[in-house]
């Protein structure tokens, strides 16, 4: 595995992370993550709630600091770098959020040319043409005055995207694209990862537990189960996969009622709720 | 022993809060007063538009309550003057009472309950949606780009709102003057200003500026620190107008005998 991962470092790897670990306060959140993410490719982090996949991405675009090991990107490790370095990675890449994470008090035009208004030098009217163009890329052109609170979720997570897209960034993360949207809101997202990663050849990561759409969009998937790697691979090897773990995942199979982990509580309360079991 | 570990305790967890608050200001000031001539302006634009919200909106409220305010200091005053006939009295009463305590004092609390608060619920909701997260994975400083603006529109517009709360306070002392102790509008006003000395009203001024200061710092701190969750931002706005009114209190307290103390040499 190790062989493998210095062979795929060479054949430009966009992230690496090394032996990766991230805390809150004592409670270790991720024990020591290692995998590659490589130019170009759309990559899928699988998990369920509470595995530290969301934790995951939040390391990897810089809002948690990891306790140890390194983290790649562009050839620094932001493991490990100075605040204003990181600020030089962040104009780099582009993050949707969740709930989209507009600001309320901007138009959707406003949202999308501020990191432009923040980061270049450029005239209003460029700034303008490239606004009309990043929403056209999204589907929403015409858009641009709208407040994010007249727009419904699905276009909500578009614009944020169109933003994220603003400083044509070279990597790109997204946050549960689909939580939220009905299916077919939601196979527009996907529509729209689609289209960007043939368009641009950018380098997208996703988080996500919805199956159908990892499978649809990923290059490669990683599965991530109570803050390790389980299994990584292609769509392909994913679902030829004979591990439990992404066995009991992908057949969508329910955690057996009582596991080892089942805290004292939890079993009194559901005592009390089936007396006499 | 055990009270003296939970008063220790109370004594490190105030300090803490104070020093993050302090920790706020500086790299504000630092966003308003170093950065500007690194290549990161300031955001001027904001700064107005917040001004606007935080000054000239209060403008209504704050003109009710310290006109009342200043009727009752002088029904107040002159229950106790007339007993000496010294009914001429009330004018110096309420206009000395007015700029150096009365006037920022009400000013800061009218301020804490429409800005203190929103500051809190505004940046504590921007946290909860994870707006806050956003504007950080775009290289975007939240404290350079919600936190300064709000200090500098708060210390620009508390003095303004303290002259206008005074000149309101002494209106409303008029009033009663005019009604019942033979003033004439003009003869009050005049006395009122004989009354006070420039130094009643800087250290009014002084005063206000350290109340603005306290309150966006106390504000925009609960705002930041919200958990997740709706029911964390009510929390926050709550926190955030208990831990003003308490802070502006203790500051009032502070430079009250401060200015006491340097005005006995």
């Amino acid at each position: 595995m190790d062989q493998v991962n210095i062979a795929m470092t060479q054949s430009e790897a966009m992230i690496s992370l090394r032996n990766l670990r991230v805390s809150y306060g004592d409670r270790e959140i991720l024990h020591g993550i290692n995998f590659d993410v490589m130019r170009g490719e759309t990559l899928v982090i699988l998990g369920g709630s509470g595995s530290g996949k969301s934790t995951l991405l939040r390391t990897l675009v810089g809002l948690e600091r990891p306790s140890s090991g390194e983290i790649w990107l562009k050839g620094k490790n932001i493991a490990a770098i100075s605040s204003d370095e990181m600020d030089d990675i962040r104009k780099k890449i582009g993050m949707s959020f969740q709930g989209g994470a507009l600001f309320g008090s901007m138009t959707v035009g406003e949202n999308v040319a501020l990191p432009l208004r923040e980061h270049t030098k450029l005239e209003d009217s460029t700034i303008e043409i490239i606004l009309r163009l990043k929403l056209d890329q999204v589907g929403l052109s015409g858009f641009e005055n709208y407040m994010p609170s007249q727009l419904s979720g699905g276009m909500k997570k578009r614009a944020a995207v169109a933003r994220a897209l603003a400083m044509d960034p070279e990597i790109l993360f997204f946050d549960e694209p689909s939580a939220g949207l009905d299916p077919i809101i939601a196979a527009g997202v996907d529509q729209l990862i689609l289209e960007l990663k043939q368009a641009f050849h950018m380098t997208i990561i996703v988080v996500t537990h919805e199956l159908a759409s990892a499978f649809l969009i990923a290059d490669r998937m990683v599965l991530i189960d109570k803050g390790n790697v389980v299994a990584i691979g292609t769509t392909e090897e994913m679902r030829s996969s004979t591990h439990p773990r992404v066995r009991q995942f992908l057949d969508r199979i329910a955690e057996p009622a009582v596991s080892e982990e089942l805290d004292y509580l939890q079993m009194l309360t559901e005592e009390h709720r089936h007396p006499g079991r | 022993m055990e009270l003296t570990t939970q008063i220790g305790g109370s004594v490190t967890d105030g300090l803490a809060y104070l020093g993050a608050l302090t920790r706020l200001g500086v790299r504000a000031a630092y966003f308003t007063f170093v950065a500007p001539f690194q290549g990161k302006p300031l955001r001027l634009q904001r700064a107005v538009s917040q001004a606007m919200q935080t000054g000239v909106g209060a403008l209504p409220i704050l003109s009710l309550i310290t006109f009342f305010i200043g009727l009752i200091l002088a029904l107040q005053s002159a229950y106790e003057l007339r007993k000496f006939g010294a009914l001429n009295f009330v004018a110096s009463a309420v206009a000395i009472s007015m700029t150096r305590e009365l006037g920022p004092l009400i000013t800061a609390i009218v301020v804490i309950g429409r800005s203190g608060s929103a500051f809190a619920a505004e940046i504590g909701t921007m946290k909860v949606t994870e707006e806050i997260d956003a504007l950080e994975t775009m290289a975007i400083d939240p404290i350079h780009f919600l936190v300064t603006p709000k200090f500098i529109a708060m210390i620009v517009m508390l003095p303004c709102l303290t002259i206008w709360a005074n000149s309101m306070g002494i209106l409303g002392g008029a009033l009663f003057g005019v009604a019942q102790a033979d003033f004439t509008w003009i003869r009050y006003i005049q006395s009122s200003l004989d009354a006070l000395f420039l130094r009643d009203i800087t250290t009014g001024l002084i005063k206000s500026v350290m109340f603005g200061v306290t309150i966006t710092a106390v504000g925009c701190h609960e705002g930041l620190s919200t958990g997740a969750g709706a029911e964390q931002v009510g929390r926050s706005t709550t926190r955030a107008v208990v831990v003003s009114i308490f802070l502006v209190i203790l500051v009032d307290l502070v430079f009250t005998a401060l200015f006491f103390f340097l005005s006995e040499k």
